[in-house]
């Protein structure tokens, strides 16, 4: 079947199978920073947006994205780098690999809160696994940018 | 010191933190045959027959390997240095299969799609065999896991492979059985830890090419480049000449890619067909067919006086092995002697140990190495100990660990030039606010407070045997290359290399350009593991510094001026941690939180705290989770029965409270500006410290893992002590 879709507002007109997972189509066009952790919708490292939604890319299939609106980090270079920033001051990017996933849900965050409590980072990324970092970095860093980002507003 | 000891940012943050394509399957060939394994359904069987005719008539299948077609030369995939303590007892595909998710079958094709289709079309009869499932009835089963006649052994491990014994041994010092009866309090129990996984976010995988001169290329998400060419070699049966291996960027390993797991289904696909292939474990097959922590019951026998001095430590560890022996051998002899040498006051120690194979998936290399386990085991038996003494657990430590200075004969015969180990214990103290909280707070009718603490030591490297070699070389324009062997797998020794190299030339950070591994290219290093890097690696870079520096003094500088050195270190000079747990008991449900946990680390000079910090915590935390909930189990015909994070639960950011971490620093004469290694000291204290909290809570001691709340309930319901410590309240 063929669909087309933006992808980090690019157009693409594709024919595809109907059973293709959106993670394995955004990869094979090349936007490598989608990772795949798990094979049962848990780890959340395959977190891209839909129509700036975050949505697992493993648990959706690409024929869903027909019309619509696809962002991955390499979407996001510029906002990537302003947490990312953070992240690496703390030393919390350890081996990297949940990175992009944890980052695109970061900033789908900032999104819905101006300023989070520490509760309400934990719920919001609760599914984005980190199997290195033991979590307390990531929570440094994210909540000095949420700091930083609130003063800023 | 103007860049070691200070928190500088990763050299490859940002493009970890932008997602460029740095790790293993981003860099793959878009034309690579997709390799995929067929797996055995049965615990122990003989094959009679593959019928392959079904499955090649599937379109785009390229070639379905068997038995038939690999080299008959055993080997171990334990990624040790040569002649390598574990036994040669594995080919690439063998006739026997000896646990559910062994290989049997080999199938490439250019689809998935097409690949998955064959597979089920595989037909495969066998024989069945009787498992071996329980490691207690292993030894002397009347069903011989290894009956092969070219099991190879390197050296004397105490193996008897008819027996199902892998390996056995002992070591003693001193008369425990007179020391023994003069103790006053003696505790005698056994301790039960389970195999765990190492759960890295990315799975095994692995891709290999033919290169222009028909060489063949692996490159794997590991972290043993170098013993990856050469067990490459053997199994395939081919020179060590003929492989290059690169290892890209690598998301975690933990030991688990310390052991080869998906390179070798590749590379013979690349060297039947001479076409690049390639091959990424799911979750499922990464938790069912590769290696866990090995599984351990271990009987301890403790005494001291009246007066709280140990006289006399007794440690008898069985371990499973699984149905290969990687790391068997070696992991074993952690679990005595990394927990008894702490105790150095005491007159007398021995340890015996087996090693025994069962029809459950080979154990392997898993952060701790065996300590762990040995730390659970004796750190709760000397929990239990201060209750029979009524001494305060920390006075009971202070009272009886290791110092500075002293020999310690468990730690084969070395002495100890740096252990801060009672600074730690006094920190963390204040800390967790011990004196207020021990044992136990009640908070409300149901729910209850309690701390517990444990302490722990690892080494730094393999004395005499890691090997690590480096390279520095002036570029045009006045910066240097600093070529390492040793395998960055996240926890981030590119920057910590490069910072000892800048401290040593006096540059700056950006002058340093260091290359991930290539064997083609690299200096050779035995890989990073058994928390070598920093000590062994580090020296190594140290070394190349100072010789380059007196080459630019004597000749001036300029472009390919280069100094190599070679490390290998006599001792491996332990670091220390102090580990406080605070956890939160429903006492209606058994349900138990940690709700704070404090560390004090001593590593010797940190060369990067923030990283240093951040491998506490993370080390802390996978600890949690093997106290609280990790869980590898089988069901009766030896079906691993979780196998995704769906069924084996790692702690998410909602499970764990606070990780608070300090370091109490030393100075290690031996190591590169007064380091020691930390990757896996940090994994030890927490199942202890958990367990000693548990008890302080509810007046039970779990002896096994995991303490789920399943546990703890069924546990108070069975004792009947009715939460003796809250109606003592
Ligand atoms: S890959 Fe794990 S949730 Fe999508
Ligand atoms: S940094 Fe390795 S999984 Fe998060």
């Amino acid at each position: 079947m063929q669909i087309t879709c933006r992808i980090n507002n690019r157009e693409f007109i594709r024919e595809i199978e109907p059973d293709l997972l959106l993670i394995d189509f955004v990869r094979s066009l090349g936007f490598k920073s989608v990772k795949r952790g798990c094979d049962t919708s848990n780890c959340g490292l395959c977190t891209v947006w839909v129509d700036e939604k975050p949505v697992l890319s493993c648990s959706v299939l690409a024929a869903r994205v027909n019309h619509r609106i696809v962002t991955t980090l390499e979407g996001l270079e510029e906002e990537a780098k302003a947490v990312g920033r953070f992240l690496a001051k703390e030393g919390a990017e350890q081996c990297g690999f949940c990175s992009p996933g944890l980052i695109m849900n970061i900033l789908a965050m900032k999104k819905e809160f101006k300023t989070p409590t520490t509760d309400d980072i934990k719920q919001y990324l609760a599914g984005n696994l980190c199997r290195c970092s033991g979590y307390e970095s990531q929570l440094r860093a994210i909540e000095k940018y949420f700091d930083l980002e609130g003063k800023n507003q | 010191m103007k860049t070691v000891n200070q928190g500088i940012e990763k050299i490859d943050a940002m493009s970890l933190l932008t997602g460029k394509a740095v790790y293993t399957d981003d860099l793959a060939l878009e034309n690579c045959l997709v390799v995929k394994v067929l797996r055995s359904p049965h615990a122990f069987a003989k094959i009679k027959d593959i019928d392959l005719t079904d499955a090649m008539k599937i379109e785009g299948m390229e070639c379905i390997l068997t038995y038939r077609d690999v080299p008959n030369k055993r080997f171990t995939m334990a990624g040790q240095s040569y002649p390598e303590p574990s036994p040669y007892d594995r080919l690439i595909l063998d006739r026997m299969v000896r646990y559910v998710g062994d290989p049997m079958a080999i199938a490439a094709g250019t689809s998935e799609k097409a690949v998955d289709k064959a597979l089920k079309l595989i037909h495969v009869s066998y024989d069945l065999l009787d498992p071996v499932l329980d490691p207690d009835k292993a030894l002397d089963h009347k069903s011989i896991i290894h009956p092969e006649a070219d099991y190879h052994v390197n050296g004397d491990i105490g193996n008897e492979v008819k027996r199902n014994l892998c390996a056995s041994g002992e070591f003693s010092a001193g008369d425990v059985e007179n020391e023994f009866s003069r103790c006053c309090v003696i505790v005698d129990r056994v301790y039960h830890t389970k195999a765990n996984n190492q759960a890295m976010m990315e799975t095994h995988r692995s891709f290999s090419y033919p290169d222009h001169a028909g060489r063949l290329v692996i490159c794997s998400s590991t972290q043993i480049p170098f013993h990856v060419r050469r067990i490459a070699a053997t199994a395939l049966d081919i020179p060590k000449s003929r492989i290059r291996v690169i290892k890209p960027k690598v998301g975690g390993g933990f030991g688990a890619k310390q052991t080869l797991v998906s390179e070798l289904f590749p590379a013979l696909v690349t060297m039947k067909t001479g076409k690049p292939a390639k091959m990424v474990f799911d979750r499922s097959e990464t938790f069912t067919a590769s290696t866990s922590r090995h599984e351990m019951k271990i009987r301890v026998r403790i005494g001291a006086d009246k007066a709280g001095h140990i006289l006399a430590i007794q440690m008898d560890t069985l371990s499973n092995t699984g149905a290969y022996g990687e790391h068997g051998p070696t992991t074993v002899g952690l679990s005595g002697h990394k927990a008894m040498s702490l105790y150095n006051r005491a007159k007398a120690v021995q340890f015996t140990y087996k090693v025994v194979y069962t029809n459950t998936m080979s154990a392997g290399a898993y952060r701790g190495y065996g300590a762990t386990q040995g730390t659970f085991a004796l750190e709760s038996a000397v929990n239990e100990l201060s209750d029979l003494l009524s001494m305060d657990p920390l006075q009971l430590r202070l009272k009886n660990i290791l110092k500075s200075g002293d020999t310690v004969a468990a730690y084969y015969g070395e002495t100890i030039n740096s252990c801060p180990l009672p600074a730690c214990i006094q920190k963390g103290r204040e800390m967790i606010g011990w004196d207020r909280k021990f044992p136990f707070r009640k908070i409300s009718p149901t729910r209850i407070r309690a701390v517990g603490a444990a302490i722990a030591m690892q080494g730094s490297g393999i004395p005499d045997i890691d090997r690590a070699s480096a390279r520095v070389e002036v570029q045009e324009g006045g910066f240097y290359t600093l070529m390492i062997g040793a395998a960055d797998m996240g926890t981030g020794c590119d920057t910590i290399l490069a910072q000892m190299a800048a401290e040593s030339l006096g540059c700056d950070m950006d002058k340093i350009v260091v290359s991930s591994v290539d064997t083609d290219a690299s200096p050779y290093d035995t890989g990073s593991y058994a928390s070598s890097t920093t000590y062994v690696t580090g020296m190594a870079v140290v070394k190349a510094c100072e010789e380059l520096k007196r080459k630019i003094e004597a000749k001036g500088i300029y472009p390919a001026l280069s100094a190599s050195a070679t490390h290998s270190s006599p001792v491996s000079p332990p670091p220390f941690m102090a580990g406080f747990s605070e956890i939160e008991m429903d006492l209606e449900t058994g349900e138990t939180k940690v709700v704070e946990f404090v560390g004090v680390v001593d590593c010797g000079t940190p060369i990067n705290p923030s990283l240093a910090r951040v491998q506490t915590e993370g080390g802390i935390v996978q600890g949690i989770g093997m106290a609280l909930y990790e869980d590898i189990s089988y069901n009766p015909k030896g079906k691993m029965t979780r196998d995704s994070f769906m069924q084996y639960k790692i702690p998410s950011r909602l499970d764990v409270g606070r990780v608070r971490v300090e370091f109490e620093s030393s100075y290690e004469p031996t190591g590169p500006f007064g380091a020691k290694s930390i990757g896996e000291v940090v994994i030890n204290t927490p199942s202890p410290a958990i367990a000693h909290a548990i008890h302080n809570a509810a007046g039970i001691y779990l002896r096994k893992l995991p303490m789920t709340a399943e546990t703890i309930f069924m546990t108070l319901k069975e004792q009947k002590t009715a939460w003796p410590s809250v109606l003592k309240n």
